[in-house]
C-alpha cells in the first residue's frame, strides 16, 4: 500500500530525510520511531505530497506521489502534527467542510461525522466552537477529520500524544479495528508501548536515516539478543549460579533469582528445572523477562551513536 | 465495505472537456471560498467596517457632495462641484476594498501562522483550486461592500434632491477600476504573504501595496478633476489607460501568485529568515557548475562549454522576444521620424559634412581616446540598470529600457534617409561595432528578461526561490562570460575603429 524508495529531502543545505525506504503492505501498521528532529514528520509530509522529495520515489495506494499527488491525497487520511483547526467553527461545520472537500454526499458526510464523533466520545461537543476544545479533544477531532472519508491509507503523526489513557485506548482500538478492515497505517509516535502494541513493523529513524526496521521480535533478537529467562526460588540459595553453570550462562543474579539467556527454552528450561529441583531448591517461578520496545529502541539508538554521522550533515 | 467507502472519495479524476474541468475546479475552489467568507463574517473586526462603509459612509459622502456642490456653485464654480460627485463615488468604492488587503493577509498568512493550512494541504484540492478559492474569499466581502456602498451613494444622489445624472461610461470605469484595484491588492497580498510567515511581518510588507495604491488613487482623483474628456461619453481616456495597466499588473501578479502558492513554498519554510549565506553559496555553485549534478568547472573552456552555453540555451526564448521587441523599436523610431512634426532641422541643410557633424552630436560618436572607457561604462550602466529594474518588474523593464536606444537609432536612420544622403556612413557608424555590440545587448537584455520573468513561471520541479537563484546564477554567468568581454570589444571597436570607418564612408578627412 505504501512503497517508498530512497526518499530524500534537503531543506536548503540541511539533509532532513536521507534515502528512506519503507514498505507497508495493505492491512498492516508501521510505527515510525525516532528522536525529535529525526525526520518523521518530513517523511509523512512527503508521503502526502505536501513536500516534494529531492530524490527518490514512492507510491501510496498505487499512485505515484510525484505524478499523481491529487489521487494520493484522496486516498490518505492525515493526522498532521499540528492539528490547525479553525477555531471559530463548530465541530459539525468543520467536519462538514472537510466532507465537502472530499466530495462526500451530504447524508454520508453527516452520518460518518456523527459516527466518528460518537466513537471518540465527542458527541456532546458537536456544537462547541473548536477554540473552546481542550488539547486532547482537538486531537481527537483532528483524527475524526483524518478518518472522515474512510481512506484506505492513514498517516497519523503522533495520534495520541495529548490524550488521556482512556482516549488513547479508544484510538488504539479504532486503529486495530480499521486494520482488520484492510486499512494501512503509518504511525509516528514517541509512545513505545503503543507502538509495540499496534505495529506489525517498526522502523527507527535517526538523523534522517532508517537505522533499524522489522517486526518487534526480529529487532529484539537483533539488538538485545535472545530472550532472557528469570528463575525465582522460594528462599535464598547460595551457589546456585555455580551449580547450573554447565547448563546456562547466568547473566545476572540475586539472593533468590538468576537470569540467563537461551536460544532453546524448550530443552533448556525443563532441564534447568529438573536440576534445581534435584538440588532441593523450591522454585516459585520460571518466566521470560519481557523485552520491551524501549530496550530495543534505546539499544538501537545507542549502537547508532557509535556510527559517525554523515559528513554532509550540517545545519 | 472498503471498496464501497473508497468510491465516495474525491479521486481528483481528470474529467474530459475544458469546460467540465473548469466547473470542477471552480466548485472545489468555492468550497474554500464559502468557508472563508463565512469565517470572515464571523469576525466583527471585519463586519463592523464593512457595515459602516456600505451603509453609513455613502450617506456621509452624499451629504458632503451636496454641501460642496452648493458651496462652490455659490462662487460660480459648478464644474468643480460636478466633478466632486464621481470623485466621491470612487472614494466610496475604494474604502471597502482596502479591507480586502487585510482579509487576504489574514487568509494567506494568518492560516500559515495558525498552522491550519497543513490539513487543507493534505486534501485532494489542487494548488490552483486553493489559490482561486482563497483569492475569491478575500475579494468577495470587500467587493460586496464596495458595490453596495456605491449603489447606496448613487441612489441617494440620483433619487435625492441633487437629481444627479451620471455619465454611464464613467460609472462603468469607476466600477471596473474598483474591481481591478481589489484584485491588485489581493494578488499582491498573496505575493507578500508568501514571503513571510507572520501576520506582523506581512502587515509591514503590505505597505509596498498600500502606498502605490494610495498614490494611484490620488492620480486618479486628479485625472477626474482635470481631464479634458471628463464628460466624454466614452469615459476618460487616462482612466482606461490606468485600467489597462492594472489588468497587466493583475495578470502578472496572478501568475506569480499561482506559482508561489504551492505546497512546497507554503510549508517548505517555517520561519522568517533570510539565509543569505546559503543563498550566496547556491548562486556561486550554480555559476560554476557545468552539469545537472552541480559539478564545478575545472577549466575556462569547460566552463564556457558546459556552463555558459547552457545558460545561453535557457535564455533562448527570451532572446527571441528581445529581438522582436528591438525590431519593433527600430520600426517605431523609423515611423516616428517620418511624421512631419518630428523631423530634425538638419534634414534641410543638404550639406554632407554639416550633416555629419550634426549627426555626430546626436549619435555621440566619440573620437576621443577617453571614449573607450566612456562607451563601455555607458553600455554597462544601461544593461546593469535594466537588469536590476527587470528583477522588480517581472522582466518588463528590460524590454522598455534597452529598446529605447533602438527607437533613437530607427529615428536617426529615417532622418538620414529623408535628407537624401547616402546612408552608408550611418551603417558604418552603427554596424562596425554593432556587429559585436548588438548581439551582446540582445543577450544581456534576454538574460535580464529571463531573470525577471522566471518568478512568474519557475521551471517544473523548482520552487520560486530555487528558480530565481538559478536564474541569477545564469545571469551572472552570462554577464561575466559573454556580456562583459563583448562590451569591452564593442567599446574598443567603437572608440578606435568606428570613427575611421565613418570618415572613410563619408569620403572626407
Ligand atoms: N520547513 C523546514 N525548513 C527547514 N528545516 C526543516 C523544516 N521542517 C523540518 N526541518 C528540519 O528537518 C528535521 C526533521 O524534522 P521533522 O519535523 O521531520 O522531525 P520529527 O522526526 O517529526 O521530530 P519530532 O519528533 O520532534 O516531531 C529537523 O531537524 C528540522 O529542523
Ligand atoms: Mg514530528
Amino acid at each position: 500500500m505504501i512503497e517508498a524508495y530512497e526518499l530524500t529531502k534537503v531543506f536548503d543545505d540541511f539533509l532532513a530525510v536521507d534515502r528512506v525506504s519503507l514498505s507497508i503492505p495493505a492491512g498492516s501498521v508501521l510505527a515510525l520511531l525516532g528522536p525529535n528532529g529525526a525526520g518523521k514528520t518530513t517523511t509523512v509530509r512527503m508521503l502526502t505530497c505536501i513536500l516534494a522529495p529531492n530524490s527518490g520515489r514512492a507510491t501510496v495506494a498505487g499512485y505515484d506521489i510525484i505524478e499523481q499527488p491529487e489521487r494520493v491525497r484522496a486516498q490518505v487520511g492525515v493526522l498532521t502534527e499540528q492539528h490547525g483547526l479553525y477555531e471559530r467553527m463548530k465541530a459539525v461545520e468543520y467536519l462538514d467542510f472537510f466532507g465537502r472537500v472530499y466530495r462526500l454526499e451530504a447524508a454520508e458526510r453527516r452520518r460518518r461525522a456523527l459516527n466518528l464523533m460518537e466513537r471518540f466520545g465527542l458527541t456532546n461537543a458537536l456544537d462547541k466552537r473548536l477554540g473552546e476544545y481542550s488539547k486532547g479533544m482537538k486531537q481527537k477531532l483532528a483524527l475524526v477529520r483524518a478518518m472522515l472519508h474512510n481512506p484506505p491509507v492513514l498517516l497519523l503523526d503522533e495520534p495520541t500524544s495529548a490524550m488521556d489513557p482512556h482516549s488513547a485506548k479508544l484510538v488504539r482500538d479504532a486503529i486495530i479495528e480499521l486494520q482488520r478492515d484492510e486499512r494501512t497505517f503509518l504511525i509516528t509516535t514517541h509512545n513505545l508501548t503503543e507502538a509495540q502494541q499496534l505495529a506489525d513493523k517498526i522502523a527507527i529513524i535517526r538523523s534522517g536515516r532508517i537505522i533499524a526496521s522489522g517486526a518487534f521480535e526480529e529487532l529484539a533478537r537483533q539488538f538485545v539478543g535472545d530472550p532472557v529467562m528469570e528463575l525465582r526460588t522460594a528462599a535464598p540459595f547460595n551457589g546456585l549460579v555455580k551449580d547450573v553453570s554447565d547448563l546456562v550462562t547466568v547473566e545476572s543474579s540475586g539472593d533468590d533469582w538468576i537470569r540467563y539467556r537461551t536460544t532453546d527454552p524448550y530443552s533448556i528450561n525443563p532441564a534447568l528445572l529438573r536440576r534445581v529441583t534435584g538440588l532441593g531448591v523450591d522454585v516459585v517461578t520460571l518466566a521470560p523477562v519481557s523485552q520491551t520496545l524501549e530496550d530495543v529502541y534505546l539499544q538501537v539508538v545507542k549502537e547508532d551513536e557509535g556510527v559517525p554521522a554523515n559528513g554532509e550533515r550540517g545545519g | 465495505m472498503a471498496s464501497a467507502a473508497v468510491k465516495t472519495v474525491n479521486t481528483g479524476t481528470i474529467r474530459p472537456g475544458v469546460w467540465a474541468q473548469f466547473r470542477w475546479t471552480m466548485s472545489n475552489a468555492l468550497i474554500i471560498t464559502r468557508r472563508e467568507v463565512r469565517d470572515s463574517f464571523r469576525d466583527w473586526r471585519i463586519i463592523a467596517p464593512i457595515v459602516i462603509l456600505t451603509f453609513l459612509f455613502p450617506f456621509l459622502a452624499q451629504f458632503v457632495a451636496g454641501q460642496f456642490v452648493n458651496y462652490v456653485t455659490g462662487f460660480g464654480a459648478e464644474l468643480i462641484g460636478e466633478r466632486t460627485i464621481p470623485f466621491l463615488l470612487m472614494v466610496v468604492g475604494f474604502f471597502p476594498i482596502s479591507i480586502s488587503l487585510v482579509i487576504a493577509l489574514e487568509t494567506f498568512v494568518g492560516e500559515k501562522e495558525r498552522r491550519s493550512l497543513e490539513p487543507l494541504l493534505s486534501t485532494p484540492l489542487t494548488n490552483t483550486e486553493l489559490y482561486i478559492g482563497k483569492t475569491l474569499a478575500a475579494m468577495i466581502p470587500p467587493l460586496v461592500s464596495s458595490f453596495g456602498g456605491m449603489a447606496v451613494y448613487m441612489g441617494s444622489l440620483v433619487f435625492g434632491e441633487l437629481g444627479w445624472r451620471p455619465q454611464p461610461m464613467l460609472i462603468v470605469q469607476i466600477v471596473t477600476l474598483t474591481t481591478v484595484q481589489a484584485l491588485v491588492m489581493v494578488t499582491g497580498a498573496v505575493v507578500v504573504s508568501s514571503q513571510t510567515t507572520s501576520t506582523r511581518a506581512a502587515n509591514l510588507l503590505a505597505s509596498f501595496i498600500i502606498i502605490p495604491m494610495t498614490l494611484l488613487i490620488q492620480g486618479e482623483s486628479a485625472i477626474m478633476f482635470l481631464a479634458p474628456d471628463a464628460e466624454s461619453s466614452t469615459g476618460i481616456g487616462a482612466l482606461w489607460a490606468i485600467i489597462l495597466g492594472m489588468v497587466v499588473v493583475v495578470t502578472l501578479l496572478l501568475r506569480v501568485g499561482n506559482s508561489i502558492f504551492n505546497r512546497e513554498e507554503l510549508l517548505g519554510r517555517t520561519i522568517d529568515q533570510l539565509n543569505l549565506k546559503s543563498a550566496v553559496r547556491r548562486i556561486w555553485r550554480h555559476m560554476r557548475m557545468v552539469d545537472a549534478t552541480g559539478r564545478p568547472a575545472r577549466s575556462l573552456v569547460e566552463w564556457y562549454r558546459g556552463g555558459v552555453f547552457a545558460s545561453l540555451g535557457r535564455v533562448k526564448t527570451a532572446a527571441w522576444i528581445t529581438i522582436a521587441v528591438f525590431l519593433l523599436a527600430l520600426a517605431a523610431g523609423f515611423a516616428l521620424g517620418q511624421t512631419p512634426e518630428w523631423r530634425l532641422t538638419l534634414v534641410a541643410t543638404g550639406s554632407l559634412s554639416e550633416t555629419a557633424t550634426n549627426l555626430g552630436q546626436y549619435m555621440n560618436i566619440s573620437t576621443q581616446l577617453g571614449g573607450f572607457r566612456f562607451i563601455l561604462w555607458q553600455n554597462a550602466r544601461i544593461l546593469l540598470a535594466a537588469t536590476l529594474l527587470a528583477m522588480f518588474s517581472f522582466g518588463v523593464a528590460a524590454l522598455v529600457l534597452t529598446p529605447a536606444v533602438y527607437v533613437v537609432l530607427g529615428y536617426l536612420f529615417s532622418q538620414v534617409l529623408l535628407s537624401g544622403v547616402n546612408p552608408t556612413f550611418m551603417f558604418a557608424g552603427v554596424l562596425t561595432h554593432g556587429i559585436v555590440e548588438i548581439p551582446v545587448i540582445v543577450i544581456a537584455t534576454a538574460a535580464a528578461l529571463y531573470l525577471g520573468a522566471v518568478v512568474t513561471k519557475p521551471p517544473k520541479g523548482m520552487t520560486v526561490g530555487q528558480a530565481w537563484t538559478a536564474a541569477l546564477g545564469d545571469t551572472i554567468r552570462i554577464g561575466i562570460g559573454v556580456v562583459l568581454p563583448g562590451l569591452v570589444l564593442a567599446a574598443a571597436i567603437e572608440a578606435y575603429i568606428t570613427p575611421r570607418v565613418v570618415l572613410l564612408a563619408l569620403g572626407g578627412g
